[in-house]
């Protein structure tokens, strides 16, 4: 009798698995293809930022490059660079970096640079600061972030890539130091690693994005 | 059985037995993401969602479940309702789904769904259970917009801030900047600030209460023209 009731109930919770994976199994059907278009459009909109559009001519979605940063980028897994050409000569690359060292943790930046080793953009994609004091390193917060546009290593010199009250040539914002200091020291190891690494990031052949993702 | 009385259903989702303000149901995500007026929008309107097809679910397949695998067969049902919505969100408003994060998925741990679907929808009929889910899923999120309207309002001074993200492009100019702000009101924006106001708006409640049913005191004792014994 007991027996006849375990096996009763299972097959029941076992048809409403079924019942609700199924469910779902149709849902990703119908989304799927659209949380892709969704997806390479907010990349596309991001890397358009750093890099507009017109300065470059390959299908950059699909020309990405994995590389192993050994730390330097701060990331435990591999870093993608994005690369844009204009008839095959390199003109920029669009990498994350992280900085680990924020008030509350990781702070998650994107970078672009150009081949002339100058700055296009840094945009933050992903915090934990204080709401109202460290998060002015958003660009809906505060213009703090656009400020770097055009510097290089050249123009500031490795060391001076600090907040004021550190020595360094860059203002903090109020009430936050913390923040300020690890967005310009990670600014400062991404120029770092680009210099060093520029022909490896331009010349490796691809070996990530969206085709290689579903081989 | 009795016929279910709509109003009465109604009223007890919106106001009588609201689940934010009364049964003080789903509190984590209400205090987490009530920071602005259309984040708390984007996860009433997700809870509703799943409130109600949960509701319809569970009525419709009440005869067949038995009592002793009930819970599990509710969970279920409503994660996979919780993981169809997060689907949609991503498909068709993945700015707002990027905003409200892991809220999204925790909305299965929202113990008004599944209190709910026991208290509710495993004991009525199909169409009382979807007016049950719908007035208690407007009933939270309407707490869940008053919250966030308070808060952004004092917070940072806007109103409708981030409207894009749920309507699309053109929603921008929905955007209302009330006064201008050199440094945000941080109170308001974080955790303590979100007790702070679902307090307030308990209070307000509870006060609101206390005055009908005082008036309605008064009449009947109006009526009944009883002297007053202190």
């Amino acid at each position: 009798m007991l027996a006849r009731s375990i096996y009763k109930n299972s097959a029941i919770l076992a048809a409403f698995a079924l019942l609700s994976i199924g469910l779902i199994a149709v849902f990703h059907f119908f989304t799927k293809d659209k949380i892709a278009a969704e997806m390479q459009a907010k990349l596309a909109r991001t890397l358009n930022e750093l890099v507009p559009a017109n300065q470059y001519n390959n299908d950059v979605y699909h020309d990405c490059l994995e590389l192993d940063s050994n730390g330097l980028l701060a990331q435990k897994e591999l870093t993608r660079f994005y690369r844009m050409y204009q008839d095959e000569t390199p003109v920029a690359s669009i990498f994350t970096v992280n900085a680990p060292d924020g008030y509350s943790g990781n702070i998650e930046l994107i970078v672009g640079i150009y081949a002339d080793q100058s700055l296009a953009g840094v945009r933050v994609i992903n915090h934990n600061e204080t709401p109202g004091l460290g998060d002015k390193i958003e660009k809906q917060k505060s213009d703090w972030i656009l400020q770097f546009e055009g510097l290089s290593l050249t123009k500031v010199e490795a060391e001076n890539w600090r907040v004021k009250k550190d020595g360094g040539t860059f203002d903090a914002f109020t009430g936050a130091t913390i923040t300020p200091r690890a967005v310009l020291k990670a600014i400062a190891n991404a120029l770092q690693y680009f210099k060093n690494n520029q022909q490896i990031i331009f010349t490796s052949s691809k070996n990530c994005g969206v085709n290689h993702e579903s081989t | 059985m009795s016929q279910p009385d709509y109003g009465d259903i109604s009223k007890n989702g919106l106001w009588h037995n609201n689940p934010a303000l009364v049964q003080l149901l789903g509190l984590c995500p209400l205090l987490a993401v009530s920071n602005t007026l259309i984040n708390g929008l984007g996860l009433g309107i997700a809870t509703t969602m799943v409130l109600v097809g949960s509701n319809i679910s569970v009525s419709f397949v009440r005869h067949w479940i038995p009592k002793e695998i009930r819970i599990p067969v509710f969970v279920m049902m409503i994660a996979s309702f919780v993981t169809n919505t997060q689907l949609l969100m991503n498909a068709f408003t993945y700015e707002l789904y990027l905003v409200l994060g892991i809220f999204i998925p925790l909305i299965v741990t929202n113990c008004t769904i599944i209190g709910r679907a026991e208290a509710f929808a495993s004991k009525n009929g199909i169409i009382p259970s979807f007016i049950d889910g719908l007035m208690q899923g407007i009933g939270f999120s309407t707490v869940l917009v008053l919250l966030g309207a308070l808060r952004e309002f004092m917070g940072q001074g806007t109103l409708f801030a981030g409207a894009d993200q749920l309507f699309g492009e053109w929603a921008s100019v929905l955007t209302i900047h009330l006064y201008q702000v050199d440094q945000s009101f941080l109170f308001a924006l974080l955790p303590p600030g979100a007790f702070f106001a679902l307090g307030l708006l308990i209070a307000g409640k509870n006060i609101i209460d206390k005055r009908l049913q005082s008036r309605a005191h008064q009449t009947t004792q109006v009526t009944s023209a009883k002297p007053e014994v202190s």
